[in-house]
């Protein structure tokens, strides 16, 4: 059966969009997919607005710059802004909705909420908002399994962080999880 | 090519890698936007093989030192973006005019002048015309993944010294900061095509050498134009393109690189339609895969071209179909990101007609 | 029978045959010199020349050695990557003070500043001499070029620049010493500078320079004996002759604090 997904994955920058998406993308490959990993930066090197684009499909992918993405994640407001009208009819979003707020989704797609900010404090570390949030993907849209996701951290998150490889794994079922509650 | 374990590295990572692989032994470079990962990479990695890294003080000087360690016989290369590779074209006309066997990578950004650091496809005259002064040609590769990057590398360095001609690696920002799965190989065996034989080492027990590109006597300068039009000539027989999807195609579209798999996203969703329609992706740009298109035209397609320029390649397609065929062109402007959706309507719309 | 012996031999690293430089020019002697040096040394078969634009263009019709011609000004960066590739042989440039000074002045300042292990002959004799006698970076204030036909003006063109104080501040360079080419006393000083600044490369301890004074009479519009005497009265004032540095005296070595001594510590 053929798979494809794409998302933008978006947020200020250090909110850590581009690890997610690294990871995203790294699962994808050992789940022996095809994938294609690509940042966007704003010119400034700290503290601006950061996405990137991941494609993951069962056949060689051609474009890996997507304008109307088939799922998104907005980790702040403006980047719901930016993105959601962009995405397609039925597509999936995930909002951080310590950060955006939920009234203002749009019908045409389907919205997990998700708190990451307060869901990743609850895990002692709010910086872990970006993997609660890939999580809460991960189980919205089945797009690699969640084992896979963390088997690959170890892979993504630099030795130095070693050590918070487990609570980010924690982070990511912790995403998943709320999600699942909703789908449910 | 061997069953080595996929890693997800960005374009750039994988051109670097595909260098050591083709036995690199000595990189010159200067920091430039968006390229900067090369440098990065192997001023750790080249050493630690033994081999030459060099931040140069400037491009002018990365394509110099490119010229010595040539003469000097070594699998050397440089990396840069299009405003470095302006500076560098003086060398690189020396380095044709001398026989010499160089890599040169161009992660092309938009121009003219400063331009931005986004993607662009501007530099595919300077590329496929020489670049330089003088009547002279430098192969050209162009990678449209990450994999092809890694491969090409690979495929510059052997064609490199088969023909003692500079190649050049046209990429763009999108192939060098992708990340992909790579799967990375060492090919069997490295010819160096008896540089041995030419190469200044000392002239021991042998005349002494000369590597030059000044020839004042009468008929010389002559004769070494005719003899690097004879090296373009067999050059022509190394033209590859990506074939997709013609069999049966009313329209063929033809874009190269980054584009070239962007419009292939376009061309398959065309194609879940029901629209007759291909793409020729031309993976060395120099020389030129004329008689693909030519076949392609004489079969009475269609064709229209696609670039991220304002109109750059679509000459040499005219110029392979022209006893058949025509070419619409469609541009992309440097400045603006495309993505698979910009290439949907204009394929339609010459579709239509 | 009278036996006719030759008591004035060139090395034979020398190319017997007519040189292409005027009547009175002292690339000649400055050739010769590098010819004997090379020699006297051991290196004729391990040498690899780096030729410049300029007069000297044609050096290597000159001398025995392997050979690569060098864009105008880039013979640094091109000795620099010979160097790189084949670092067991002896890398060395020729250059007029036009191609070192003016437009190469980048490329000269970076390689010396690198330490590279290459040694640099740079000929200075105030003017382009193979596009004219164009105004040079070394011509003198009030000297008459072809383009500054009124004399060189300070306020206009600048001072003259004085390459061997420049190459001797830098952090790479083993060796630096301006020689002069106008008498046989400085010509026989100069061969000693030209032995020193090759010396340091085979004893890979740095860049090593040597600047020879030298007449253009065919430019200067003067005779030869005219010309050295300019040479005497109007440029060794301005361009003094010694060393400028020489770290072989300081008991040091030019790069001590290079990457390779300390990768090793890693």
């Amino acid at each position: 059966m053929s798979l494809y997904q794409d998302v933008i994955i978006a947020g200020f920058g250090g909110q850590g969009v581009m690890l997610i998406g690294n990871l995203l993308a790294y699962a994808g490959m050992e789940a022996g997919l095809e994938v294609t990993y690509i940042p966007v930066y704003g010119p400034e090197m700290r503290g601006g607005t950061a996405n990137c684009t991941v494609v993951i499909s069962s056949e060689d992918i051609g474009s890996p710059i997507i304008q109307r993405p088939k799922s998104l994640i907005a980790m702040n407001q403006p980047s719901m802004d930016k993105f959601q009208p962009r995405m397609q009819d039925g597509g999936i979003q995930i909002i951080n909705s310590s950060l955006v707020d939920p009234a203002l989704a749009d019908p045409r797609v389907i919205t997990y909420s998700v708190p990451a900010n307060e869901i990743a404090d609850g895990i002692g570390n709010t910086r872990m908002a970006n993997m609660v949030a890939l999580g809460a993907y991960v189980q919205a849209t089945g797009a690699v399994p969640l084992d896979v996701v963390k088997k690959s951290l170890t892979s993504v998150i630099s030795s130095h962080y070693s050590h918070l490889i487990p609570k980010n794994a924690d982070a990511l079922q912790a995403g998943a999880d709320h999600v699942a509650a909703q789908m449910r | 090519m061997s069953d080595n374990k996929r890693i997800f590295i960005k374009g750039n990572e994988a051109i670097a890698r595909g260098a050591l692989a083709a036995g690199l032994t000595c990189y010159f470079g200067y920091p430039i936007t968006p390229q900067n990962d090369i440098p990065e990479f192997l001023s750790a990695e080249l050493p630690a093989v033994g081999g030459e890294f060099v931040q140069a003080e400037s491009e002018v000087a990365s394509a110099n030192m490119l010229l010595g360690a040539a003469a000097g016989g070594a699998r050397a290369m440089t990396t840069s973006s299009s405003p470095g590779i302006s500076l560098m074209q003086e060398a690189i006309s020396y380095m044709a005019g001398s026989d010499l066997p160089a890599v040169i990578v161009n992660i092309s950004r938009g121009g003219p002048g400063l331009g931005d650091i986004g993607s662009s496809q501007g530099d595919y005259f300077q590329s496929t015309r020489g670049g330089g002064h003088g009547d002279y040609r430098t192969m050209v590769l162009a990678p449209g993944t990450c994999q092809e990057g890694y491969d090409m590398m690979i495929q510059a360095f052997d064609m490199a010294f088969k023909y003692r001609n500079p190649v050049l690696v046209l990429g763009d920002a999108i192939v060098g900061q992708m990340k992909e799965p790579v799967t990375p190989w060492v090919p069997e065996s490295i010819s160096n095509y008896g540089v041995e034989d030419w190469c200044l080492s000392g002239a021991v027990g042998r005349e002494k050498r000369l590597l030059k590109s000044l020839f004042l006597e009468e008929g010389a300068l002559a004769g070494q134009n005719i003899h690097l039009q004879e090296k373009y000539t067999a050059m022509q027989a190394e033209a590859r393109a990506d074939v997709y999807a013609c069999d049966d195609a009313e329209l063929v579209v033809v874009a190269y690189g980054s584009i070239g798999r962007i419009v292939k996203s376009s061309v398959r969703k065309l194609r879940s339609e029901g629209h007759k329609v291909g793409l020729v992706r031309p993976l060395t740009l120099y020389p030129f895969p004329a008689t693909v298109l030519e076949d392609l035209a004489k079969a009475g397609k269609r064709f229209l071209t696609i670039e991220h320029n304002c109109g750059q390649m679509v000459e040499d397609v005219r110029l392979s179909i022209r006893k058949y065929a025509d070419s619409d062109f469609h541009g992309h402007m440097p400045g603006e990101l495309p993505g698979s959706d910009d290439f949907v309507q204009p394929i339609l719309a010459r579709l239509g007609r | 029978m009278s036996a006719e012996q030759i008591a004035f031999k060139a090395p034979e690293i020398m190319i017997d045959r007519a040189t292409h430089y005027c009547p009175g020019c002292h690339h000649g002697i400055a050739h010769r010199l590098v010819g004997e040096v090379l020699t006297e040394m051991g290196l004729v078969d391990d040498t690899l020349c780096v030729g410049s634009i300029g007069c000297s263009v044609f050096i290597y019709n000159y001398l025995n050695v392997d050979a690569v011609e060098a864009p105008h000004g880039r013979a640094p960066a091109v000795a620099t990557g010979l160097k790189r590739s084949r670092k067991d042989k002896f890398v060395f440039t020729y250059q007029g003070d036009g191609d070192l000074a003016s437009i190469g002045m980048a490329e000269i300042v970076h390689a010396a500043n690198r330490g590279e292990r290459i040694s640099v002959v740079f000929v200075n004799n105030t003017v382009y001499g193979m596009t004219g006698g164009q105004m040079a970076p070394t011509t003198l204030i009030g000297q008459k070029t072809t383009t500054c036909p009124a004399g060189r003006c300070l306020d206009r063109e600048g001072a003259p620049i004085r390459m061997s104080e420049i190459i001797g501040g830098l952090g790479g360079t083993a060796y630096c010493e301006r020689a002069s080419l106008d008498s046989v006393k400085n010509i026989r000083r100069a061969k000693k500078a030209i032995r020193k600044a090759f010396e340091v490369q085979q004893q890979g301890i740095g860049f090593g320079f040597v600047e020879l004074l030298s007449g253009c009479p065919t430019n200067w519009r003067m005779d030869a004996v005219a010309a050295n005497k300019r040479i005497t009265e109007e440029m060794i004032p301005y361009f003094p002759l010694g060393v400028y540095k020489d770290v072989t005296a300081e008991g040091g070595c030019a790069c001590t604090e290079h990457g390779t001594d300390s990768k090793e510590d890693k």
